[in-house]
């Protein structure tokens, strides 16, 4: 177990790309630690720098408090699960746990008794004599799993180790993943463009765009206080609302209609607005006691029934919200392509009891208490007050959660 | 295949036990053998006929010297080849060479293709370079060599030793040397070929995976790159082994079988062409195919039998 410390750490390849930009972070002993962001973001650029397999142009890395730039991945006590397994296809479940052991030169009696506690964590102890062609893709994720586990190394790394399996068995192993590390209580960086992992297993979300890291912050506190427009797009499903608005005099004039300026926003002029889609709601089941609420009549384009509630698209006045971070957000979920793309459509989560169907009008309320406002030009949220986006999330964080208790031997 | 046709009632009572084939299975089928039909007739044209022709003449006594003598001889061919000294000694020449050379192509072979797999920058040319050698006919590659090697005009004695020093060709040993140095030179690229058909098709994650997981390239090498490449090894040494053992060119051009050198091959020549003793010289060639029967039937048990299922290496 140990710390893992970035300092200013830079991928520059030979083309003079800069994959990852001055990152600068710090994960503490025992911490679960997200990277999550868009396709080509650098994650897993990240990722493969802490693990060795991609030499670091410019910074620092250090692990369990020593300097490893220079270290041979052998050299690092890293273990890493790769999206593809990377299971030895020639070796059986038994022999690929027992591969890093074997290297090590554990005795005999070590290897066996390490496997089988591996195969018993993972519940392979009836496939250890199987070949890995023969396992399922679930099996043979945790076969992956059980190689980085068994040699009780200073961190896990695991670069998108979900995204090959189908829906119902990732969330079936998320709950796996996690029991995994609250049991081990090992350091671990997990990389992930899946939003939804980020948010459910992490102590930590490390949000990254173009190389370079937005905010670093617990799940909550990235989906409640977004730094920027691309953190506040990227997190959350369905994605957060944005409309044009203009902000004079501490009141923001939305499409709906105007409402008080969230607390600490002093900037006037244009600016984006964001909402969340569960702060709309019907007016008739408009909760109690909101003072900043709107409503506003709602033309409905689609309604999508999830039973515990109703999505309710609909169209508002004026032109949609533009800016360079919600066209690269749109570009990443290819929405780009769609018809619709561009036109100022908004998404509301419903009461499931609501009237509200495709082709109606209905009254819609908004609570514009949770309004976020962005500034158009670098997307950082004007409530935050300062212009340039927080790369250094982590060292302002208190120190990360201690994983529950559990055992440690292997 | 085609016996006579049976009465429609047996056919449709049988039908159940027959499962699988349709109307339509049964079509396809039959299409298939009229496609293949032309390749079939070529092949037992080319190959054969020749084979069976050789089995009848190495049974019989035939020596285009006295065309008019002669008749069936049953197996009295083969018992004069067997228990000829010359036959084993010439058996354990090919034998020797083919081990000796095999063994340095592979070495060298996946060096090489290490080599050009890793090569970073000019792939293609160094893919082309070490193919040159194996684009060389064979009789001009031997032509070469054996000026190479020629005492007063080869650059071998004139560079690294004095002209007189050694007449390579003047004895057994380094004879064959000379030989075996010119077929691991000439084939040692097509080996090398092989074996980077192989290594390519070994998926990269695997040694970060190993590589993670603390091996050194040397414990890669050998527990990830050697296993996995079995098939292709497999394959590289069945067709090398084969060809080998029929070396032929190389020791025609510089020996021509003196000093002992003969290969079977050679001897098989001489018995047929030289000789004009048909019978003889077709009871070596059977006997020549038998061991190449048996050589790649030791391949693909030994071999074939582990190789890991073709799907598990993807």
């Amino acid at each position: 177990m140990a710390e893992i410390k970035l300092r200013g750490v830079t991928k520059r390849f030979p083309d003079g790309t800069e994959a990852v930009k001055q990152m600068d972070l710090d994960i503490g002993d025992g911490e679960f630690m997200i990277f999550v962001g868009p396709s080509g973001c650098g994650k897993s650029t990240a990722l493969r720098m802490i693990a060795g397999l991609e030499d670091i142009s410019d910074g620092e890395l250090e692990i369990g408090g020593e300097v490893v730039n220079d270290r041979a991945p052998k050299d690092r006590d890293i273990a890493m699960v790769f999206q593809s397994y990377a299971l030895y296809p020639h070796m059986s479940v038994r022999d690929n746990i027992a591969f890093p052991l074997k290297i090590a030169g554990a005795s005999d009696e070590e290897v066996t008794s390490k496997v089988e506690e591996a195969a018993r964590i993972l519940d392979l102890d009836r496939l250890l004599d199987r070949k890995p062609a023969n396992l399922s893709g679930g099996q043979r994720q945790r076969v992956a799993m059980g190689r980085a586990i068994v040699r009780d190394p200073k961190a896990f790394l695991m670069d998108e180790p979900l995204s090959n399996l189908d829906a119902k068995l990732r969330v079936q192993m998320r709950t796996e993943v996690s029991r995994i590390q609250q049991r081990l209580g090992t350091t671990m960086v997990y990389v992930t463009h899946d939003q939804t992992e980020a948010m459910t297993l992490g102590d930590r979300v490390a949000v990254m765009r173009a190389g370079v890291l937005q905010q670093v912050d617990s799940p909550q506190k990235l989906y409640d206080h977004p730094n920027n427009l691309f953190v506040a797009g990227f997190i959350g499903s369905p994605a957060m609302n944005f409309f044009p608005a203009r902000v004079e005099n501490g009141r923001v004039t939305l499409p709906f209609g105007e409402a008080p300026a969230p607390a600490g926003v002093e900037a006037s002029g244009d600016v984006i607005a964001g909402l969340r889609p569960e702060d709309f709601e019907d007016a008739e089941f408009a909760p109690e006691g909101h003072d900043n609420a709107l409503t506003f009549d709602a033309p409905i384009v689609l309604t999508e029934s999830m039973g515990s509630e109703t999505y309710a698209y609909f169209t508002y006045q004026g032109g949609a919200a533009q800016s360079d971070e919600l066209n690269e957000l749109a570009a990443d979920a290819g929405l780009t392509d769609l018809p619709s793309s561009g036109e100022n459509q908004a998404v509301a989560r419903l009461d499931p009891q609501t009237k509200a169907h495709e082709g109606a009008t209905t009254r819609r309320w908004m609570n514009a208490g949770k309004l976020h406002l962005f500034d158009p030009h670098d997307g950082h949220n004007l409530a935050h007050g300062d212009a340039t986006p927080a790369t250094a999330g982590g060292r302002q964080e208190s120190s990360p959660q201690q994983p529950v208790a559990g055992t440690n031997e292997p | 295949m085609s016996s006579a046709a049976p009465p429609q009632v047996g056919a449709a009572a049988q039908k159940p036990k027959k499962v699988g084939l349709t109307e339509r299975g049964r079509a396809e089928r039959k299409l298939a053998w009229m496609l293949c039909a032309p390749a079939v007739f070529v092949m037992i044209l080319v190959t054969a006929y020749p084979i069976g022709y050789a089995l009848v003449l190495s049974l019989r006594e035939v020596d285009l010297r006295f065309p008019n003598e002669g008749g069936f001889a049953g197996l009295d061919n083969y018992i004069t080849v067997l228990s000829s000294g010359l036959w084993w000694e010439v058996v354990f020449n090919t034998l020797l060479i083919t081990v000796i050379s095999v063994i340095i192509e592979l070495i060298l072979g996946m060096i090489i293709a290490l080599v050009m797999h890793r090569a970073i920058f000019g792939r293609g040319a160094v893919r082309t370079s070490v193919l040159i050698p194996y684009g060389i006919v064979t009789v001009v590659a031997a032509f070469a060599w054996f000026y190479a090697f020629s005492p007063e005009t080869g650059f071998v004695n004139n560079t690294f030793l004095s002209p007189d020093d050694k007449a390579w060709f003047g004895e057994k040993g380094s004879a064959l040397t000379v030989v075996i140095f010119a077929e691991v030179w000439k084939t040692t690229p097509f080996m090398a070929l092989l074996l980077l058909a192989g290594l390519t098709t070994i998926d990269e994650g695997l040694y970060e995976a190993a590589r993670v997981d603390g091996a050194s390239a040397w414990q890669r090498f050998v527990r990830i790159t050697l296993p996995l490449m079995k098939p292709a090894i497999a394959v590289a040494l069945l067709f090398r082994t084969l060809d080998a053992f029929r070396v032929f060119d190389s020791i025609f051009v510089m020996t021509r079988g003196a000093q002992d050198t003969q290969s079977v091959s050679i001897l098989g020549y001489d018995q047929l062409i030289s000789r004009l003793n048909l019978g003889l010289g077709s009871a070596v060639s059977v006997l020549i195919f038998l061991m190449v029967l048996i050589i790649a039937f030791i391949f693909v048990k030994g071999f074939g039998a582990s190789v890991p299922g073709q799907e598990e290496g993807r």
